[in-house]
């Protein structure tokens, strides 16, 4: 038997020697750090999420219906009477929200290490497409349950892109292919959704590997270990991928499944989060709901929108912060100038600066599921000289957010400046324990 | 330079006139991509008039009717509500309406032909959202001074009764005024003498 296998094996090798080859490249001869901790989890977590986000996705389609007087019908019919259909919509729409929490802590990790520095600017770039992708098949997936929500929301972003000087308009419609969004919006989406955009996320999955593959993984330390190499030509703190972190990576993929589980079956909605309730009312272009707001993982930009006031007469101003505040993302390695990449050894400005920024983004995120009048008003009188010429709007809530919106944009500004004079701890030839 | 690094310079150019040629090719064939997502003719089609009886909305009430697969509300103001609409011009971003959109005859401070009646998109001018009626019974959610009007849930923009936008929201613009035309208990909107002549 034993030998029946190796004999199978060695005829496919002669054949097609390229799969041991990449095999030893991207697993068993792959040295990693060997001090990744807790943070290392979310790369191979994402890979995880994007398999199941696919497999439940191809299922879905084999009941749902594309088209604006059946979609919402048919998301029902799954949830009710196709087998387990249930459970693979719930698997879709929880694995939605996963993605983001991995995605969203993967990209605190780089922050954390100063994993985006030389030499793996690419492979930052690489993700924040990735990021980018992940927000458009987000938003193009929540339209086709066709629900109060699923439209209303692709009204406003669709409507985003009708802000832009001049070409706007024309730019909204050719997105909408009508008027309004329509039947011509939710199939076309229906089309980005599955096929164009996974195929783009597949690919970019692919170069962002490979382009990390190239230069090697960074680690808690910051530090090249491949500048010190033991006799045999490998590096002295790195060990291989296959079978050390494949089996660690299996751990962590355990324990994810675990709270996946529990939020699906017991959870599913998270409170509004996941699935909002207006999205259960089937989509009336008459009416908006009472309350609308995006999806928790959209909401730090959704108040940086809000709270940018109009400027004369557009509100292109608005979108406008709301693009650079995802943007600039990709300027990332190249406004930070720290000398050292991991936080362990960065001075207290830095390690100030992103408390700050954490702290801002959460609060931008939770101020973004609320309306604006959340924290109530200040009392300031209309006709005072404050009223009159400064506060244009009395709510609480919508000055939080300028102000962490300022905030935000500092973190980002202000980096070549405080990265730069930080007092910096010397970094050590080799990785820490 | 000896014969075999040297460059065959005729065979270099057509090399270049064929690339360039395909990157032409290239583009030439997104075209009917791109194309395809503009609306289709039937999408075009639909946007035909809307004829509504308003004989029997109420003082007070408002109708909303679907024009091009938009809210058009249709308001009958009462005394009051005309009224409430020269209290608050100095916090409106545009009282006078002169970067809003709306036909000629509705450039005024009622923003309408006839003040007692308001007709004008319900789709608000920062993201197209929906706004709702607050009457002046809502001031305890709207602020002591709400002399009523229409609130936008998406992003918080205020509108009086004529659709004119409040300072500090977001919204750019007053509420559009499609074209329209009344006549005895009769409204047509979409269609007004001038787009009619055109």
């Amino acid at each position: 038997m034993g030998t029946m296998v190796a004999r199978l094996w060695a005829w496919f090798d002669a054949r097609m020697p390229s799969v041991a080859e990449q095999w030893k490249i991207h697993a068993s001869e792959y040295y990693a750090p060997k001090n990744f901790n807790f943070w290392y989890f979310f790369g191979s977590l994402a890979m995880l999420v994007l398999v199941i986000q696919i497999v439940s996705g191809i299922f879905l389609t084999m009941n749902y219906k594309p088209d604006a007087g059946l979609a919402f019908g048919s998301v029902e019919y799954i949830m009710r009477d196709v087998p387990g259909g249930w459970l693979i919509r719930y698997i879709h729409s929880t694995g939605a929200s996963a993605f983001f929490i991995v995605v969203y802590l993967h990209m605190f990790r780089a922050m954390l290490y100063g994993s985006y520095k030389e030499p793996r600017e690419l492979i930052w770039i690489f993700g924040v497409l990735i990021y980018l992708t992940l927000m458009g098949e987000a938003f193009f997936g929540y339209l086709l349950p066709w629900g109060q929500m699923s439209y209303w929301g692709a009204q406003v972003i669709v409507n985003l892109f009708g802000t832009v000087p001049f070409i706007g308009p024309d730019l909204a419609l050719w997105i909408r292919g009508d008027y309004v969004v329509s039947d011509a919006t939710l199939n076309r989406f229906f089309a980005l959704h599955v096929i164009a955009l996974p195929l783009v996320l597949l690919g970019l999955v692919v170069a962002h590997i490979l382009a990390l593959h190239d230069v090697g993984s960074n680690n808690p330390d910051g530090v090249e270990i491949k500048k010190l190499k033991g006799p045999d030509g490998k590096p002295l703190d790195g060990i291989p991928f296959h079978p050390y972190y494949t089996v660690k990576d299996l751990l962590g993929a355990v324990v994810f499944l675990a709270i996946f589980c529990i939020v699906m079956f017991f959870v599913p909605e998270m409170g509004g989060y996941f699935l909002e309730y207006n999205n259960f009312i089937p989509a009336d272009p008459l009416k908006t709901p009472e309350h609308i707001a995006p999806v928790w993982y959209f909401t730090p930009y959704y108040s940086i929108l809000r709270a940018v006031p109009p400027l004369f007469n557009s509100q292109f101003p608005g979108v406008l912060a709301m693009g650079v505040a995802t943007l600039i993302l990709f300027f990332l390695p190249w406004l930070d100038r720290s000398p050292v990449k991991s936080i362990r050894y960065r001075g207290v400005r830095y390690k100030c600066w992103l408390a700050a920024f954490v702290v801002v983004f959460v609060i931008l995120g939770y101020l973004g599921t609320e309306n604006t009048n959340v924290w109530g008003q200040f009392p300031v009188s209309d006709d005072s000289f404050l009223g009159r010429n400064i506060v244009d709007t009395k709510d609480v809530a919508t000055w939080m957010a300028r102000v962490c919106t300022v905030v935000y944009f500092l973190f980002f500004f202000l980096m070549p400046w405080y990265t730069a004079r930080d007092k910096v701890l010397p970094v050590p030839e080799r990785v820490t324990a | 330079m000896n014969e075999e690094t040297k460059v065959d310079k005729t065979r270099r150019n057509l090399v270049v006139a064929t690339s360039v040629a395909g990157g032409a090719a290239s583009v030439g064939a997104a075209i009917p991509f791109v194309i395809s997502m503009w609306p289709s003719e039937r999408a075009k089609a639909a946007g035909a008039p809307v004829e509504v009886d308003i004989s029997k909305i109420a003082p007070g009430e408002m109708a909303v009717i679907e024009w091009r697969g938009k809210p058009v509300w249709v308001i009958h103001r009462t005394k009051e509500m005309i009224e409430s609409l020269k209290v608050a011009t100095a916090r409106l971003t545009d009282p006078e309406s002169r970067a809003s959109k709306q036909p000629s005859y509705a450039k005024n401070e009622a923003r309408a032909q006839n003040p007692e009646w308001m007709v004008m998109e319900g789709v608000c001018t920062h993201l197209g959202c929906s706004p709702q009626l607050k009457t002046a019974e809502a001031k305890a959610e709207m602020g002591g001074d709400w002399a009523g009007g229409f609130y936008c849930p998406c992003h918080g923009s205020k509108f009086d009764y004529a659709g004119r936008v409040f300072r500090g929201a977001p919204a750019p613009l007053n509420l559009e005024v499609p074209p329209y035309m009344l006549a005895e208990g009769k409204l047509t909107i979409g269609e007004d003498k001038e787009t009619k002549g055109s």
